[in-house]
Order: C-alpha cells, then structure tokens, then sequence
C-alpha cells in the first residue's frame, strides 16, 4: 500500500486522533448491521440427531509430536510434519508409509500436499519452506530433489499451495504471510499487517476469488488480496492468540481456533463475527478447526486431547470426539468430506468417520 | 508461543505499525499507514447479519445431504472399510 505525502498540518497527535474516530465509526457501521444473532435464524431448523462419527485408523510411525498434516486430493493420501523432523506421506487405507523425508531442522510445524498429488511442501523452525516432489521410485533419495522455495526470518508456521503447484503461500513467525514461485524461489508478494507471530492461513474456496485468511498471536485475523497485497478486512475479537483459521466452504465466512479456548465464526459480508463456540466446560485452548463439507460441521482440536464437534449454526456442542493421548494439533477433512484425520502430540495420526448405514 | 518456542519471541524488525517505540517521522508515517488502512476498511459495503445468517443456513441445508460426515456412509461404500478376504469357492 503506497503511502501519500504527508499533509500540512498532521502530527502523530491529530492522526491517533483520526485513527480513534475511524475505529469507532467501523464499530457502530457494525453494529448497525447487528439485527440478529446467527444461532436466532438457527432456531426453526430441526436439531442435529446424535453423531456416531469414530476412529478406524491409527497411523503410528512418528518419533515425536505430529505438528500438521493435510490431505491428497485423491482423498486417500496424506502428508503429516513433525517434531522429530520427519515428514511422511501415507496412504490412510492400507496404512502403507509411501514416502519419508528426514529434514536438517526439528519442529516442521507446516506441511501441505501440491494439487498435483506430485509434490509435497514443508517447513518449521528452519524459517525455510521446501518443496520435495514425490517420486515413484522408492528408492530414490527424496532429500536429493529438495527445492528451497521460501526464506523468512522466523519459523514458518504454514503453507499451503495455491491453485496449482507453481505458488505457495507461507505465515510466519516473523509476522508476514508471503506469496513465492515454487520453480525460482522468488517472492511475488508480501504482506504486512499483523504485529506479532502469525499463526495460520487458509486459501478461499477457488469460486471466491485471490483471497486467503491469516491468525495470529495480536488476536487479530485478516483478509488479503493475493495480487495486491492489500489487507482487506481485519476482525479482532479474541483474547488470545489465533492459532488456526479456516475458511466456510463457501468462501463468504470463516472459522478460528485460540488459545482463549474458544473457536468464532466471522461472516465476510457483515463484516463480523456471528458466532461463538464455547462451554464452560471447555477451558483449553483450541489449536486447530475444520468443517465439514456442508458447513454445519466444526471439528475443533484442543489442548484437552479432546475434538469438539459444533454445530455451527445453532451454536451448541454436537459432539465430542476422544481417542487422541495429548494435544490435538490439526484436524482436517478429506477432500471428498468423507473422514476427519486428527494429528496430536501423542505421535499418532488418526482416520475417523460416521457410519450410520 | 510460549508453549513450543522457549527462545523465540514475536520479532521486533517488522515494517511496523506499531509505533510507539520509534521516534520522529518514521513514527508518522506509521501512523498514516493505520489511518489509510482504517479508511479503507470503513468504506467497505456490508450486509446485515440477519441477511448473511440466512444465506450461510442456505448453504449448510442445501449440502446437507452430501456431507458423509453429517449423513454416515453405509459400510459398503465407504472406502476406508476393513478389506474382506477372498477365498477360493
């Protein structure tokens, strides 16, 4: 965002001033706009009947913490990071490990597998984002094709590949999110805005255009335009930090997962938040959100060992899902809605679905 | 985050919007960059929640159907069952 001269007379003074004034004509513009509660228009709809949703798979392997993991798109592989360095593509059907890479650093705290299903990118503690592609030897030494794409100056926290395998988009401890060319390496785009670690991103749903979504520990989550850079809209109503974001499958809304033990639902258009999940029971951070394919789904991971499954309309807990031995660090749903995969900090991966047929 | 990260903290050499700690026109030309970013999120156009709820239900019942996590799969398509073993008649 290019910044005008200044004009005669502004002084620190008479811009905090101006800022002041701004903040509160956003809040009341708001307001205005605030004629009902989400979980109000909810009530004529029938309630949730109880979910029967459960563990099938285990996938053991790692050494240590699962950090992240994301899916293939042929809804049957995926790739999960961990702390012990590792990286590992599996086939969550026949449990088969397919791939493993070893990186230099511990702590890969983002992994995510290219559209393509012909590559995977990772990265962590390192500050780097590397793109290994997958081959179909076995044999062949994954570490050997690395290609560093990313370079920022604090870990990277996530990565996601956009709409093909050309471009990654990265968050980082360093408090930006950048856009890179996966083949030279270069930054297309930066973005600036928050002021402290970011923590998440999510890309919007292809329908809804070049925008994604980041979280962070200044409690604040954004909306940017991939070409411009520009922020577009910033929400800030948590009390701690943001550690996922997640967008509503139909790009005009989505979800957020913080250490305030509570996950909020922010619609784009009214241009706030709509919802909040909570219990009072419920008083661990939340590390990680996805939903399921219609939207009425939250799956939310905590520091409890526990997934809460919301229902997002009406607001209530639908479920709880247990199983996991330590912290959840990711929940996501496959590509085809079909099965949640959970990774924790006890090691493992697991596969869960419903069955009620 | 303290939890992971014992050493690290939030870096201080970010382009910053937080101003308080630098000094003189670079402490001014920070805060016209919160100021233009302000404008420009309260120009947005929005709709009201009441609107938004509605459309956001819309979609949820309109995919209901599809969504095997809300519905269940019956055993026989779900591709993640336990693979039968075949044996010679």
């Amino acid at each position: 965002m290019a910044c005008q001269g200044l004009q005669g007379g502004e002084t620190v003074a008479s811009l905090k001033r101006e800022s002041e004034s701004l903040r509160k004509k956003l809040e009341e513009e708001r307001k205005k706009l605030s004629d009902i509660e989400l979980n109000q228009v909810a009530e004529k709809i029938e309630v949730l009947g109880p979910l029967s949703i459960k563990t099938r798979r285990v996938l053991k392997g790692h050494g240590n913490k699962v950090l992240c993991m994301d899916w293939c798109k042929d809804k049957r592989r995926l790739v999960s990071s961990s702390q012990d360095g590792k990286v590992i593509v599996w086939d969550a059907f026949t449990l088969n490990k397919e791939h493993g890479v070893a990186l230099p650093c511990t702590w890969v705290m983002a992994c995510a597998y290219a559209p393509s299903g012909c590559a995977v990118a990772c990265g962590g503690l390192d500050n780097k984002c590397s793109v290994f592609p997958l081959s179909l030897d076995k044999n062949e030494n994954l570490s050997a094709k690395k290609k560093s794409v990313a370079m920022h100056t604090n870990y990277v926290s996530g990565c996601t590949f956009t709409s093909s395998d050309m471009q990654i988009l990265t968050s980082s401890g360093d408090g930006t999110c950048a856009l890179w060319d996966v083949e030279s390496g270069q930054l297309l785009q930066s973005f600036h805005g928050h002021t402290a670690d970011v923590l998440s991103l999510d890309l919007a749903p292809s329908e809804t255009g070049n925008t994604f979504v980041s979280g962070g520990c200044d409690k604040k989550a954004n909306i940017w335009d991939m070409r411009s850079g520009q922020n577009i809209q910033s929400f800030e109503s948590h009390e701690s930090d943001i550690n996922c974001v997640k967008y509503y499958p139909s790009g005009d809304a989505f979800a957020s997962a913080s250490d305030d033990a509570t996950c909020r639902f922010y619609d784009l258009r009214a241009d706030r938040e709509v919802a909040v999940y909570q219990k009072d029971s419920v008083i661990f951070g939340a590390s990680t959100v996805d939903f399921s394919l219609s939207g009425r789904l939250l799956f939310a991971g905590y520091n409890d060992y526990t997934i809460n499954v919301w229902d997002v309309l009406k607001g209530t807990r639908a479920s709880i899902l247990f199983g996991h031995e330590n912290r959840v660090s990711r929940v996501r749903v496959s590509p085809d809605g079909t099965a949640l995969c959970s990774a924790s900090w006890d090691n493992t991966l697991r596969v869960s679905w419903a069955a009620y047929l | 985050k303290s939890f992971i990260l014992f050493n690290l903290a939030p870096t201080s050499g970010l382009n910053g919007i937080c101003s308080h700690k630098m000094s003189g026109s670079s402490n001014l030309v920070a805060m016209k960059k919160v100021v233009q970013q302000l404008r420009f999120e309260a120009s947005i156009s929005r709709v009201k929640v009441s609107q938004a709820a509605a459309d956001l239900q819309q979609f949820c019942m309109q995919n209901a159907l599809q969504d095997p996590l809300l519905t269940g799969v019956s055993s026989s398509t779900n591709p993640f069952r336990p693979q039968k073993v075949c044996s010679f008649l």
